[in-house]
């Protein structure tokens, strides 16, 4: 499953080496009663299972549904997540930012690899890549097209650099052709990399 | 410090790829090294600023050669030794030689949902915040040896306040466990043409989040 992109990313010896590496890590914390090798198989679990982007999805989609969340998540993005209560305790600092007709935004931390974990779930590898954090401040649009992507003319772009504990996830604008839609249809619209920035939501045709 | 992962507006690194069908983990090592992290991070030994700071130093040819979750595996490593958590030799020999010293508190598997939502970052406020929304600002020129959060590529530009994040930890300091010195942060948001000059798009605004020690009025 993986092989492709170990051959690509890294060597297979590192691979092998790094299993090692980090099997002999986890043994020595474990002996030294620092961790519980049980405890690691659940927080694994969590992040391959619980965790994700389905969980921004919903916020979106109950956005575009209820005009009063969508005040609300804009006003006090961890607050009004909070309040579905469908996920965890989100951190004290998300704020959403909402792409317009005339403005999209785009996520990026060149830093480090920032990223809002409880609405995401964890950062795909080209977010914390080398091509991503050095372009999107002054290529955005560049960055856009190696994803495909070509904003309307006229549309301004908004680069967000997380760099500090704040987090950011864009609202981005509802499809046309999706009234009278469930959230649950509409969550099925809403893709990890729209909520980025480097995406747009699906065409409602290529669900319906 | 001027490392290489301050890497925003440079070029050469090519196009960016996405992978379709992306899975959360690559091979299983990376999973346990993100969990032993988590694990480790439960038991107050370092502050989040610390563990970036520790990325930081890797050497650049370590950091551009490795992959995100490698960078994490050597990272600590290295931390818990710098701790004095770990003997060097054990790390070698792969096996705990010394019994460990006493943390404040150990994670549980119990304790696993609570760990997966973020801490606050937010701390009292020393004064009164010195900037407002609107306020025009000129970030310092500054090149501290250790961590910092004010990218290399908005140093010495003017910017407009536009929103105040409350005060936070202040992650100059934190990295070096220092304590949180908490500070003002602000949203600050520069025109592309302050940031790269007459070639940038016209039509680009970036904004950073500004911690206030970084910032000056214009």
């Amino acid at each position: 499953m993986a092989q492709d992109h170990d051959d690509h990313h890294e060597h297979g010896s590192e691979l092998s080496e790094m299993q090692l590496r980090v099997r002999a890590l986890e043994t020595v914390l474990a002996e030294k009663g620092y961790i519980d090798p049980a405890t690691l198989d659940v927080i694994i679990e969590a992040y391959e299972t619980k965790v994700g982007p389905h969980n921004g999805a919903r916020v979106v989609a109950k956005a575009w549904s209820d005009p009063a969340f969508k005040r609300a998540l804009l006003e006090d993005g961890s607050k009004a997540v909070a309040s579905l209560g469908l996920i965890n305790r989100v951190g004290d600092h998300l704020i959403a930012v909402e792409n317009t007709p005339k403005l999209h935004n785009m996520i990026v931390c060149t830093l480090c690899s920032c990223y809002p974990w409880e609405v995401l779930g964890l950062p795909p590898v080209w977010y914390k890549s080398a091509p991503y954090r050095s372009r999107a401040v002054n290529d955005p649009r560049g960055v856009l097209a190696d994803f495909g992507v070509t904003l309307p003319a006229g549309t301004d772009l908004r680069v967000w650099d997380s760099t500090a504990e704040t987090r950011f996830i864009v609202l981005p604008m509802r499809p046309e052709g999706t009234e009278g839609w469930s959230e649950e249809k509409l969550a099925s619209l809403v893709t990890r990399d729209c909520m980025i920035g480097t995406g747009l939501p699906k065409n409602p045709k290529e669900v319906s | 410090m001027d490392g290489i992962h301050d890497m925003g507006g440079m070029h050469g690194f090519g196009k960016v790829e996405p992978e379709p069908d992306e899975p959360v983990f690559h091979a299983p090592w990376e999973g346990r090294t993100l969990a032993l992290n988590r694990a480790l991070g439960y038991t107050g030994i370092w502050t989040i600023d610390q563990t970036r700071y520790g990325i930081e130093k890797l050497p650049p040819d370590v950091y551009l050669t490795s992959s995100y979750y490698r960078k994490w595996a050597v990272r600590l490593e290295n931390l818990v030794v710098e701790l004095g958590l770990v003997g060097a030799d054990e790390i070698r020999a792969g096996h705990a030689l010394r019994p460990g010293k006493t943390l404040k508190r150990k994670l549980t598997a119990a304790d696993v949902p609570n760990t997966l939502s973020r801490g606050s970052f937010s701390r009292p406020a020393k004064s009164p915040a010195r900037f407002k929304a609107g306020d025009r600002v000129r970030t310092k020129n500054i090149h501290p040896e250790t961590h910092t959060r004010l990218p290399r590529y908005a140093r010495e530009k003017v910017g407009v306040v536009e929103a105040i994040r409350g005060c936070h930890v202040f992650p100059d300091t934190a990295a070096l466990g220092k304590g949180d010195d908490p500070q003002w942060l602000y949203t600050v948001l520069f025109d592309g043409r302050e940031l790269w000059g007459e070639t940038s798009d016209p039509s680009l605004k970036v904004s950073i989040e500004a911690f206030e020690p970084y910032l000056e009025p214009a």
